[in-house]
């Protein structure tokens, strides 16, 4: 049977990248609440990370065409979390994200799961597309799979997490065969979309008020000195002082005097680039894309198109991720709320990434059934 | 098992080529955004973390101490904390300002005013919403450090002066810097500074204030302070001695008492000024702390004048004292020759007009002073003598030594705001009100009536000085002072000594006018005055009301030539007698000088046997309060500044 790979088929140059993104967020962590009423931070996050590495391993070893099969299973259930969270979830932080699951005691932000789910949603679709051309119908099926969700997850609100669905649909359309013409009008539509975001006669009418306030603050920082442009310019100034070299492990006065903004979550990249300078940067960044390409080796190699998508949606996603909130951290993308995957503590987003490596895992396993 | 993924239909390669190419386009623009931070712009985060990290937090340095010339302590200070209200963010200071209006007990509404009143200075600059924190509210702010953030405290030292007004015109006080004394100072001052005001603080400002220092701590985001970097110590102000004779100062202060008046008290032979009081009095105290608006002004509107320092300031016109300038000028010039003598039947007419002699509308006794010598007419301060000493005079002979005795002239004290009263000329009616000199005004002002006013503090100079043939040392209140000035207007031998003579009999000899002042053992002379506010005969029609009472004066020395001590004391409107109202005041100073003199010699008293008391505010404040004037209760009294007769 081939169906039961070995050791050696494991992608191990991957889950080397991702362990060493993992002790960068844990030195990280630690550093940015030694000595605070967050310390011991670091060991959750460990326990999070082992969790994480198991299920990661559990996934692996289920067909990924089984659990493709199920998709539209997944879906209803995503969709009906989605719903419950609105009806019963626990407000942090004014919204309302999390669920409490009874067994596990924790507060599980669902979002997290639905992004997995849509992940599995649309490499189903996708590969259900038999012509190497994406049509209108096709397109519009795609679109609404991941808006219905998306509206849901608007509802919370998070932003942030709804954000991450575009470009797994995006990708996903790429690699599907997108017409230049469907591009070009998805595209005009983005960039109204984010014209209106910016606009504020219409961000008044469709924004949250505290979604609003990113925006403004993101383009005049200089009006809100305590609100998120704060936040923005203390990153940026936390970021610039570390200079090439960094301040030095446990160093960062920015970070130690609590002046970056949740330093051990979203902002951990501040803090890291403050202690450990550019040199610090350029190694975790390099260490990411050294992720992401790997990642789509991966879906290069993969046996089908179900497989390739897959993997591609999870590179979508943690691109997506990468790119949103480190360019946060430099203040060039207003503040969104979107975590840095694996540095970042967190126990959903954490389980989420792990998740969706174990999905890769998976088709890398399968690469040569048949 | 359905077989929708049966698609072996692999997609074209050079799509996920484009993915690769992406991911590193990326990366490659968000390292760009790092070195732009990081390299490029690293000096400017970096100084900006700094900014963040450090606050320098003022210190401010202790103001110099104020002794007297014992070394006992008049003016000290205190430790004392003031609440800042940090403004960098106006959401943030609108969110806490109920809750600091709460914790500190300001009310929301003093608070907004603070705000509004305070929104032309820079944001990062805090302002003291309170300057004088109680423990209650210290309490407050340590607790509250974390939960609002916008509060701070710095400590500070305050001023603390004597009780009850002790002494409070000469010393002054302290208050916040006004935007000149800021840019007058060339940095050192800020908004919110304190710096003398008035007396002596504001006179010795430069030596008192010190240099203040800063303390550059390390504070988290909340501001709260986590470690110190370096510490810049205050530079405290020098301390400076004074010639103020604390004993005799208490002597003047109570012996003064509840009437409004002044006392100065000089060593004529150096100019030391070893008592000055002027009452009603305010306490300093209030002022080493905020003064509201609200009760500034009523001080300042206070028909009491409780603010004025009667001692420099009160320009009055100083009655029968000027008779020694009268009498001065009659026997340097032999104008009349000295056997001059007049018959005096309680008036003379001059000029057409009747000019009255006090002696006149006295309660008791004669109402003439018969035929009167010069030495007779000093004591007796019989009026009708000097007005025809004065008219044989002239205006020009009196303005001339007059002046030569500093009426008119600052006596250069070393105080703010001192006043230089007026010696009226023919010169003087020309310039001013573009006439001639009428020769009835002469009349008067041989008696130190008419236009003619001085301050105590000139009296007290000028008849020290003629006591000392003719020589005038500059007052002064600061001990050990370089330079000090002097006059020298030689008078003859024989002139000085007929008038000291005259004024030793004033006290000494039947009949003076301070015949009750006598002291045993002390050649205690000197002149009464009895200047009035509107002339007699406006009096007579007015009625006797207390606004237009008399002001009594007398001018005392002891001993009889070449004195240690001279006083002139002022009471205003006291109905009474110079000899009578204010010749006690004068009789208990140089009484009490003596005595300690006199101690002192025999060993019994020493300057450190009473330093530790004074220092500690103990003795001060067994001091009987004279009359201070804080909130002025609904009184009437007019203290005219000039004493101008209506004829």
């Amino acid at each position: 049977m081939k169906d039961a790979p070995g050791t050696r088929d494991y992608d191990w140059w991957l889950l080397a990248i991702l362990a060493a993104i993992c002790a960068l967020g844990v030195i990280e962590i630690y550093s940015a609440t030694q000595g605070s009423s967050l310390a011991g931070m670091h060991m959750k996050q460990i326990r999070w990370l082992a969790i994480g590495f198991i299920l990661m391993f559990a996934l692996s070893r289920l067909d990924y065409h089984l659990i493709l099969d199920q998709a539209p299973i997944l879906y209803l259930v995503g969709l009906g979390a989605l719903v419950a969270v609105l009806l019963i979830g626990h407000t942090h932080f004014g919204a309302k994200r999390w669920i409490q699951i009874p067994a596990i005691g924790e507060l599980v932000q669902v979002s997290e799961l639905v992004k997995l789910i849509i992940i599995i949603v649309l490499a189903r679709f996708f590969a259900e597309v038999r012509s190497d051309q994406l049509d209108l119908r096709d397109l519009i099926k795609a679109g609404l799979l991941v808006g219905i969700p998306l509206v849901l997850i608007l509802k919370q609100p998070d932003l942030g997490t709804a954000l991450v669905l575009m470009p797994m649909l995006v990708v996903g359309a790429f690699l599907a065969g997108l017409q230049w013409q469907h591009a070009a009008i998805i595209s005009l539509a983005g960039i109204l979309l984010v014209g209106a975001v910016f606009y504020p006669p219409v961000s008044r009418r469709i924004l949250k008020p505290y979604q609003r306030d990113r925006i403004t603050s993101f383009l005049h920082p200089e009006d809100d000195a305590k609100g998120s442009g704060y936040q923005l310019l203390q990153s940026k100034i936390a970021v610039g002082s570390g200079g090439f070299w960094g301040k030095g492990f446990r160093n960062g006065s920015q970070n130690q005097l609590g002046y970056i903004p949740v330093r051990y979550s979203d902002f951990i990249m501040s803090a890291w680039a403050e202690e450990q300078g550019f040199k610090g940067v350029l190694l975790a960044l390099g260490l990411y894309m050294a992720l992401l390409l790997r990642l789509v080796q991966n879906a290069q190699r993969a046996k089908d198109r179900a497989g390739m998508f897959l993997v591609m949606g999870v590179a979508a996603a943690l691109g997506f991720h990468v790119l949103v909130n480190v360019a946060m951290v430099i203040g060039a993308m207003p503040v969104t709320g979107i975590p840095l995957p694996l540095m970042s503590y967190g126990g959903s987003a954490t389980l989420f990434v792990f998740l969706a490596i174990g999905l890769v895992m998976n088709v890398r396993l399968r690469r040569f059934v048949n | 098992m359905s077989y929708w993924f049966r698609n072996d239909n692999r997609l074209p390669q050079a799509r996920l080529a484009v993915a690769s190419y992406v991911i590193v386009g990326m990366i490659g623009v968000l390292l760009l955004g790092f070195w732009k931070l990081q390299v490029i712009d690293a000096d400017k985060y970096s100084s900006m973390a700094e900014r963040n990290r450090v606050r320098e937090i003022p210190v401010i340095a202790p103001r110099g101490r104020m002794l007297d010339r014992d070394g006992r302590v008049l003016v000290d200070n205190r430790p004392s904390f003031s609440v800042l209200l940090l403004r960098d963010d106006p959401a943030l200071v609108e969110k806490y300002l109920p809750g600091i209006a709460d914790g500190i007990g300001i009310p929301l509404d003093d608070l907004k005013d603070q705000l509004s009143n305070t929104k032309n200075l820079p944001k990062f600059q805090p302002i003291i919403i309170k300057p004088e924190a109680s423990d209650a509210d210290i309490a407050f702010i340590e607790s509250h450090h974390s939960d609002i953030p916008v509060l701070e405290m710095i400590s500070v030292s305050r001023r603390r002066y004597l009780p009850n007004g002790f002494l409070a015109h000469a010393v002054g006080y302290v208050g916040e810097v006004s935007e000149q004394q800021i840019e007058s100072s060339n940095g050192k001052l800020r908004p919110g500074d304190f710096a003398g005001k008035f007396g002596l603080e504001r006179q010795y400002n430069d030596i008192l204030i010190g240099t203040d220092g800063k303390r550059r701590v390390i504070v988290n985001s909340v501001g709260k302070e986590t470690g110190r970097l370096s510490t810049q110590e205050a530079i405290p102000g020098k301390q400076i001695q004074l010639t103020i004779d604390y004993d005799l100062q208490q002597v003047a202060e109570q012996s003064l008492g509840a009437r409004p008046g002044a006392v100065v008290a000089l060593d004529p032979r150096t100019g030391e000024v070893l008592a000055m009081a002027s009452h009603p009095s305010m306490d300093a105290n209030d002022f080493a702390v905020r003064i509201s608006a609200e009760d500034w002004n009523k001080l300042n509107e206070s028909t009491e004048h409780p603010m004025m320092n009667r001692a420099i300031q009160a320009q009055l016109a100083p009655g029968s004292v000027f008779k020694i300038v009268t009498a001065t000028a009659m026997l340097e010039d032999k104008v009349p020759p000295e056997s001059f003598t007049t018959f005096c039947p309680g008036y003379g007419t001059f000029y057409g007009r009747q000019f009255k002699c006090w002696v006149y509308y006295a309660k008791t006794g004669a109402t003439s002073h018969g035929v009167t010598n010069l030495h007779e007419a000093i004591l007796k301060s019989c009026d009708v003598f000097f007005y025809n000493v004065g008219m044989r005079l002239g205006i020009d002979r009196l303005s001339y030594y007059g002046s030569k005795f500093g009426i008119g002239h600052k006596t250069g004290i070393d105080l703010p705001s001192e006043e230089p009263g007026l010696m009226p000329s023919a010169e003087w009616v020309e310039r001013v009100y573009h006439r001639k000199w009428y020769p009835g005004e002469t009349i008067s002002v041989s008696t130190g009536q008419g236009a003619v006013t001085t301050t105590p503090l000139q009296l007290a100079r000028m008849i020290g000085g003629i006591a000392m043939g003719g020589v005038f040392k500059q007052p002064h209140l600061l001990k050990d002072a370089p330079n000090v000035g002097e006059e020298r207007f030689p008078i003859s031998e024989s002139t000085v000594e007929k008038i000291t003579d005259a004024m030793y009999g004033v006290v000494n000899e039947a009949g003076g006018t301070g015949g009750q002042l006598k002291l045993a053992g002390i050649e205690f002379s000197g002149k009464s005055g009895t200047a009035q506010v509107i002339g007699y005969d406006t009096r007579a029609r007015v009625g006797k009301t207390k606004q237009f009472e008399d002001n009594a004066w007398f001018v005392g020395y002891a001993p009889r030539r070449n004195p240690d001590i001279v006083v002139a004391v002022l009471v205003q409107e006291s109905g009474k007698h110079g000899g009578e109202a204010a010749g006690p005041v004068v009789r208990d100073i140089i009484k009490a000088y003596y005595d300690k003199k006199a101690k002192k010699t025999q060993g019994q008293y020493t300057a450190e046997s009473k330093s530790d008391a004074a220092g500690k505010g103990s003795t001060a404040a067994a001091i009987v309060a004279p009359r201070v004037v804080l909130k002025p209760d609904n009184a009437t009294a007019v203290v005219p500044t000039h004493g101008t007769p209506q004829r």
